[in-house]
């Protein structure tokens, strides 16, 4: 399971964490924004956006802290850039799931048909 | 992102074939591949060993949530059970709610299964075992097809 880690640091993901970090509408769109273009600082992801300096930091906190974005600094500036891997496996385990469904569901379609 | 799956099937048949197919637990034993132990009763818990194919050693427990004839069949359950020496009734369940709806042509089944969000840390590791497994199994079971049509 090795390669299903996060990257260095961040530890074990908590997928409660993780949903509740891309539940919330700003979040999604600095997602959105460091997807498009990566490693942006908080002045840039603030950019075309009603949103302080001081909000954007504070969804940038919840994103990290769940692993879905990672920092790192460059002179002055912080840079944020996208962790894919939380992403991607939320989605997996979702998927699992969502096949099983589609399985059982399949089952009980040719029982009722037959 | 949703903490939430939602599947629609129609069915070319009344809305009552369905709701026995899903709410008789014989029934729903069959095409679910579970021997449940008794009866669907609101606000009651039924356990049944697996039937398919590879599961057969493990146990389901679903908690009876609603059953409101003709419209909706719900349960709590511990998605993706897997290991039998994990006690999991300490952990949030996902609801799974299968609701019917009328068609000219038959019946609308749609089932979601929602609180994922909930579900602890290592439960989605065990997601991944539990798919890796079926297909691993399934492999086996094309090789030794092959293995004896050889």
């Amino acid at each position: 399971m090795s390669d299903r880690r996060v990257s260095a640091g961040a530890g074990r993901l908590d997928p409660a964490a993780v949903f509740a970090a891309l539940g919330d509408p700003t979040r999604l769109s600095l997602v959105g924004k460091l997807s498009a273009d990566p490693r942006l600082s908080i002045s840039r992801l603030a950019e075309g956006s009603a949103l302080t300096r001081q909000a954007v930091t504070k969804h940038l906190r919840v994103l990290e802290n769940a692993g879905v974005v990672a920092s790192e600094r460059s002179g002055r500036e912080i840079l944020y850039s996208l962790e894919p891997a939380p992403i991607a496996e939320m989605r997996a385990y979702l998927d699992g799931i969502s096949r099983q469904w589609d399985d059982a569901l399949a089952r009980l379609k040719a029982f009722v048909e037959e | 992102m949703e903490d939430r799956i939602e599947k629609r099937i129609e069915l070319t048949v009344p809305v009552a074939r369905v709701w026995r197919a899903l709410t008789d637990y014989r029934e729903f034993g069959t095409w679910f591949r579970v021997a449940l132990e008794g009866p669907f009763v609101a606000g009651q818990e039924v356990r049944g060993r697996i039937t398919y194919p590879g599961y057969e050693h493990l146990v389901m427990t679903v908690t009876v949530q609603s059953v409101q004839p003709e419209w909706l069949f719900s349960f709590t359950w511990h998605p993706y059970a897997i290991d039998p020496d994990t006690d999991y009734s300490s952990e949030p369940p996902t609801l799974v709610e299968f609701k019917l709806t009328p068609l000219p042509t038959g019946t609308m089944l749609v089932v979601t299964e929602s609180g994922f969000a909930a579900l602890p840390v290592h439960r989605r590791d065990e997601a991944f075992r539990m798919n890796t497994r079926g297909w691993s199994s399934q492999m086996e079971n094309i090789s030794q097809h092959v293995g004896q049509t050889r």
